[in-house]
């Protein structure tokens, strides 16, 4: 079964919705979840006052209609699924453990925040800070899996600890700032300043990217393990070429201001 | 019971209660993949002086294995958890980390699990990176070639060792025949291996000796040339030659499937007589009954 939410009405301001999560919603008819306390604005509103509400909570929750003003969703979920048929706002899946988001449209910025297992799949875009750290927090994504089939913004993986974030297209810059470990990968074109103070963690791209003088060149070769993760990826429905499974990488290593464990792996042209 | 013109005997196999683990092995080709597959399940053939029995379960093909390269799935056996867990560390950091381009993966989806790349990664010296996707942790051990990815934890589960069927036949080349077509059709039995030179045995073992310091000495009753001294030979008049086919699986099932297939195949290829190892049923937790088998 599944609780179905349909917007009737678009928030003129950004709806702080974290009760759209399978975690608030277990056990809730959809009168109930009609009633539940959302904030729009600085003023506490129902859910009921946005959203149509159906069906009734089985581990599943759809969402439907442009939510891009609706943040928060997803917040603490720790199983089931949540699909939404529309767009997103900020932080979405915010501290989640455990379940899927499957989001049809864009996401905004901050998809992730504060997240330590599960996996978030946005089939359009994704704002910046994909799975980064908050400000003032001391790390990213902690755990799980976000999968972006479009273009991200700046930032992505901002002080990530574990897990993977993947990019089907491209992103901005400082991917993978301040890593700290876990796995990046971008199948298009990165920005500038990658991975600048990772520690640790990997960050992939399938295309050139400039680095900085911090990073080392190491060699050239074929990572087994990044088969697995393309592979991985390929099964999720990411695009991910045979060139890039089969070719050969050019590891840097970095960054050197920091404890220079970390690496860059940039997919060598093939030869014409 | 016969099967053309073979006899079979009315006697059980006696296997025993072990504990197996599954390594898938890959590499950047297939020769490379069971080089590291032969390397790894040598002289592995008996629990007695092996520590452990191993084989080869099957040639993967690229959409058989985790990283979608050719691979092959070997299968080691022993007696309990522990024993398993140090034959693993010693064996996949020996002959299969060394061996250029390879990579090592549980093969079990089981509860219990030994560690192994956790230990192997030491090998790494702090340039060890632990990678973990879609929960399975795994160890990227740098090496001269790149790097050997393993992974972090093996699954073991109870499993059957000591199978077996004994084949006699009228000479060296005819039994050799006979046991060449059984270890064929036995062989790709899926989740059991025949630890032995080419699947077969000829120095089959009983569980005692008159020597005190001998855990396990020649099986007596099955040596051609004892015929007329020892007192309980199981080698009729017209048998020069017996060889013998050892089965672990990863049930009891496979080695069922394994050796119905094995006596089949030898009877086809002429065997005289076919038997199997037992030890009165003392000692092992399966009797296996050759009649009971092949029945329909």
């Amino acid at each position: 079964m599944s609780l179905d939410f349909t917007l009737h009405t678009v928030p003129s301001v950004p709806l702080e919705a974290d009760v759209l999560s399978t975690a608030r919603l277990a056990g809730c008819t959809a009168k109930e979840a009609a009633k539940l306390v959302v904030v729009h604005g600085n003023q506490s509103a129902e859910v009921g006052e946005f959203f149509r509400v159906s069906g009734a909570a089985g581990g599943e929750i759809s969402l439907t209609g442009d939510l891009s003003r609706v943040k928060l969703i997803g917040a603490g979920m720790t199983q089931g699924s949540i699909v939404v048929h529309g767009s997103v706002g900020m932080n979405l899946g915010a501290g989640m453990t455990g379940g899927e988001i499957v989001v049809e449209g864009n996401a905004g910025d901050w998809v992730g925040p504060e997240m330590s297992g599960g996996r978030i799949i946005i089939k359009g875009d994704a704002g910046h800070l994909v799975g980064s750290a908050s400000r003032g927090s001391p790390a990213g994504l902690q755990g799980g899996e976000i999968v972006v089939f479009g273009n991200a913004g700046n930032e992505v993986g901002g002080g990530m600890r574990r897990g993977l974030i993947a990019i089907g297209g491209s992103t901005g810059d400082f991917t993978g700032v301040n890593m700290l470990a876990g796995t990046v990968v971008v199948l298009g074109q990165m920005g500038a300043r990658t991975g600048a103070g990772m520690k640790r963690g990997s960050i992939v791209s399938m295309h050139p990217a400039e680095m900085l003088p911090t990073f080392t060149y190491a060699c050239s070769y074929r990572p087994v393990y990044l088969r697995l993760y393309l592979l991985h990826l390929r099964r999720l429905g990411l695009p991910v070429s045979d060139q890039a499974l089969d070719g050969s990488y050019q590891r840097w290593c970095g960054d050197a201001v920091e404890l220079n464990r970390g690496e860059v792996l940039l997919l060598e042209p093939t030869q014409p | 019971m016969r099967i053309h013109e073979t006899e079979v005997a009315d006697t059980f196999a006696e296997a025993f209660a072990m504990r197996a683990a599954r390594l898938v092995i890959t590499a950047d080709t297939a020769e490379w993949a069971a080089a590291a597959a032969q390397s790894v399940t040598g002289f592995a053939t008996s629990i007695i002086g092996c520590k452990c029995e191993a084989g080869i379960e099957a040639d993967l093909t690229p959409d058989q294995t985790p990283d979608a390269r050719p691979g092959v799935s070997v299968l080691i056996f022993a007696m309990n958890e522990e024993g398993l867990g140090k034959r693993l560390v010693e064996r996949v950091g020996q002959c299969i980390m060394t061996c250029p381009s390879t990579a090592c993966y549980d093969g079990l989806a089981a509860e219990s699990k030994v560690p192994v790349g956790s230990q192997l990664r030491f090998f790494g010296d702090k340039y060890q990176i632990s990678k973990v996707l879609d929960g399975r942790r795994l160890w990227r051990i740098p090496v001269m070639d790149g790097e050997f990815l393993v992974d972090d934890r093996f699954g073991v589960q109870p499993a059957v060792g000591g199978g077996n069927i004994l084949i006699l036949g009228r000479d060296g080349r005819a039994t050799l025949r006979a046991a060449g077509a059984a270890v064929a059709a036995m062989r790709g039995t899926p989740g059991a291996i025949l630890p032995f030179p080419g699947g077969v045995v000829r120095s089959g073992s009983k569980p005692s000796a008159r020597y005190k310091f001998l855990h396990a000495s020649t099986n007596d009753a099955f040596c051609p040339t004892l015929r007329a001294v020892a007192p309980e030979t199981q080698v009729g008049v017209d048998a020069g030659c017996v060889l013998e086919i050892v089965i672990d699986g990863l049930d009891l099932a496979a080695v069922e499937t394994a050796m119905r297939r094995g006596i089949h195949a030898a009877a086809g290829a002429g065997a005289l007589s076919i038997s199997a190892g037992n030890y009165g049923g003392g000692l092992g937790q399966y009797q296996i009954r050759l009649h009971s088998l092949l029945a329909p």
